[in-house]
């Protein structure tokens, strides 16, 4: 049990009333299965991942990640949380300019404070995971849309994340690797033992997935488990 | 620093030009510090070097200020001075400037005129009344050598030897007996005669000096203090260390801006760093490490290019004193106040909110 989302309600500010993003959502997301989360626009899709990345802090309900609870930590827990248990997978790759592809996923490593020599290594294992092994040393306007979503999905798991969360991987890209991106997060995600969950508008690739979570206005339906 | 290394090397461009104006800045404080001090020297120098720690005027009437160029004292005075109580020595000083010739060469020089064997002369036993130390400037100027003669107001002189470098509001200064003085220096209308311009006074701290100068009829001030009394001083001085002041508030500015528009340009990898777990401590760290890298690397060159002009042109006619002081002083302003500016601007990467790294827009 590494992510577990429990009767979460959040409101945003709405004049002057409040309006409810997400709907007393829970979900539980197993290690090593992968979780996808469809719905329309403004369902609140990206809310519950930003919930469950400890961006946003719910009115109520509890995020346990990896069996620790969020609820009361300070803001400086929750970087370090951040830090050792979960991997982001951004929209937009959001590469830093001024880096090389092992760089990007070095820089994760120097966050936590760990040995550059070894981190390096871990950095070329999981570029080579994604197929980037020769693109070791180029920066992100040198790289393609889909191989800089590639490195994205590398530097996630560079802390050997508990946790992975994936926000709309695919909407940049065009079908074919869209489905290759895909493939690639299904993968690492049992190879790396993650609870991954991600966020789509985009059912075409869905075949793969342990868990497909429907949200509308706010609440959440596990209609099938189509593991 | 691991990012902003990368960074400072990635936009070598930008870094390079924000380097390039520290660089000018730091030149021009630099040059400026040393000319400030080089023109000072020439200003004051007679006096700062003189062996007196208290200078006695003439006390102005009404609302005048204190000035060498109005100043008259007595021997009255002085004679008061001589015998007030924790006062070491009491040694008149005639000051005049006026204008020396020798051959076909002349110059505005200081006339000083000092008791026989004054403390306040160099080589003063060699003063007579027809002999003078010329400071090495005047001398120079003059194309004149130890025992050679030139002429002093009108009057036929010898050099009695060349003794270091006094300056006193920009000319050089000719060490003089003071009769002779008297007679170069314009005429007064005071009863008892005139002595001297001042008294320069070596006093302990058993002197009452309010009320010596109450019996007196004197205004005593310390010999610092009385460099406001030399009229091209003050507003030399003012308006110099004006400007200085004025580059130090710009390249506080400067800085300050440019790190505001860098900071605001990468608030986007900022947002995404923090949802990837960078605590905003370290974020801010190595953020103002990156401004001190810049302002440090900057403030040296300019600093050292500074050094350079000045050694190159210390020693021609050009006023510069090149010391540690008038070069580094600067230096560490500019670091501290470039600093400043910049740990302003870069606060700024404190509310900056990771969630914006999700979604679809930057
Ligand atoms: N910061 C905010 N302040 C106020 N309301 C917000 C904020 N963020 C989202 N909302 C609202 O909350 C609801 C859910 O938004 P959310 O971004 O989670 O939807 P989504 O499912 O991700 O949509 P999309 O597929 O278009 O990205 C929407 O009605 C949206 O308008
Ligand atoms: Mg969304």
């Amino acid at each position: 049990m590494s992510l577990n989302l429990t009767d979460i309600t959040l409101t945003y500010p709405d004049g002057d009333t409040r309006l409810t993003a997400l709907d007393q959502v829970s979900l539980e997301v197993p290690q090593g299965s992968l979780t996808a989360v469809v719905g329309p626009s403004g369902s609140g899709k990206s809310s519950l991942l930003a919930v469950a990345a400890t961006l946003i802090t719910p009115d109520t309900g509890t995020v346990t990640i990896d069996g620790q609870r969020t609820t009361g930590l300070t803001r400086g827990e929750l970087t370090e949380l951040r830090r050792h248990k979960i991997g982001i997978v951004f929209q937009q790759p959001n590469l830093l300019p001024s880096l090389t592809a092992a760089e990007q996923l070095q820089v994760m490593a120097q966050l936590d404070g760990r040995k550059p020599g070894t981190a390096r290594t871990r950095a070329m294992e999981l570029l080579d995971a994604v197929g980037l092994a020769d693109q070791a040393g180029r920066r992100p306007h040198q790289l393609s849309g889909g191989q800089r979503q590639r490195v994205n999905i590398a530097r996630a798991l560079m802390n050997d994340p508990t946790v992975l969360l994936v926000d709309e991987p695919t909407s940049a890209l065009d079908h074919e690797r869209g489905a290759a991106v895909l493939g690639l997060i299904t993968r690492l995600t049992h190879q790396q033992a993650t609870a991954t969950v991600l966020v789509t508008h985009d059912r075409t690739h869905l075949t793969a997935v342990d868990q497909i979570a429907e949200v509308q206005d706010g609440r959440l339906r596990l209609p099938a488990m189509n593991r | 620093m691991f990012v902003a290394w990368r960074d400072l090397k990635f936009a070598k461009g930008r870094f390079a030009l924000m380097g390039a104006v520290i660089v000018l800045i730091t030149l021009l404080v630099g040059l400026l510090s040393g000319l400030t001090a080089g023109l000072g020297r020439q200003n004051v120098s007679a006096i700062t070097s003189l062996p007196a720690d208290k200078i006695a005027f003439q006390a102005p009437s009404g609302r005048q200020e204190l000035s060498y160029s109005n100043s008259t004292v007595t021997e009255q005075q002085w004679r008061k001075w001589s015998e007030a109580p924790g006062v070491e020595s009491a040694e008149p000083l005639g000051i005049t400037t006026t204008k020396a010739t020798a051959g076909d060469k002349s110059t505005g020089v200081s006339a000083f005129g000092v008791e026989p064997g004054s403390r306040l002369a160099p080589d003063s036993d060699r003063i007579t009344g027809s002999a003078v130390v010329l400071s090495t400037t005047a001398a120079d100027d003059l194309g004149v050598k130890a025992g050679d003669s030139f002429t002093l107001a009108g009057r036929q002189l010898k050099v009695a030897a060349v003794r270091g470098d006094a300056h006193f509001s920009h000319t050089p200064v000719i060490w003089t007996r003071l009769d002779t003085w008297q007679k170069t220096a314009p005429p007064t209308s005071t009863d008892d005669g005139p002595t001297a311009t001042v008294i320069a006074l070596s006093t302990t701290s058993q002197a009452d000096v309010a009320a010596t100068d109450h019996q007196a009829g004197t205004k005593t001030v310390s010999t610092d203090d009385s460099l406001s009394a030399i009229g091209s001083y003050t507003s030399e001085n003012g308006s110099l260390q004006l400007m200085r002041g004025f580059l130090f508030a710009i390249s506080a500015l400067v800085i300050g801006a440019f790190f505001t528009v860098w900071t605001i340009q990468r608030s986007g990898d900022v947002a995404v760093l923090k949802a990837l777990g960078a605590s905003t401590a370290n974020l801010l760290k190595d953020a103002l490490g990156q401004a001190v890298v810049l302002l440090v690397g900057g403030t040296l060159i300019g600093t050292g290019i500074a050094a350079s002009v000045g050694a190159l042109v210390s020693g021609s006619a050009v006023p510069f004193l090149l010391t540690p002081a008038t070069v580094l002083i600067p230096a560490v302003v500019i670091i501290l106040l470039g600093a400043l500016g910049a740990a302003l601007s870069i606060r700024r990467i404190t509310s900056v909110d990771p969630l914006t790294a999700l979604g679809s827009v930057r």
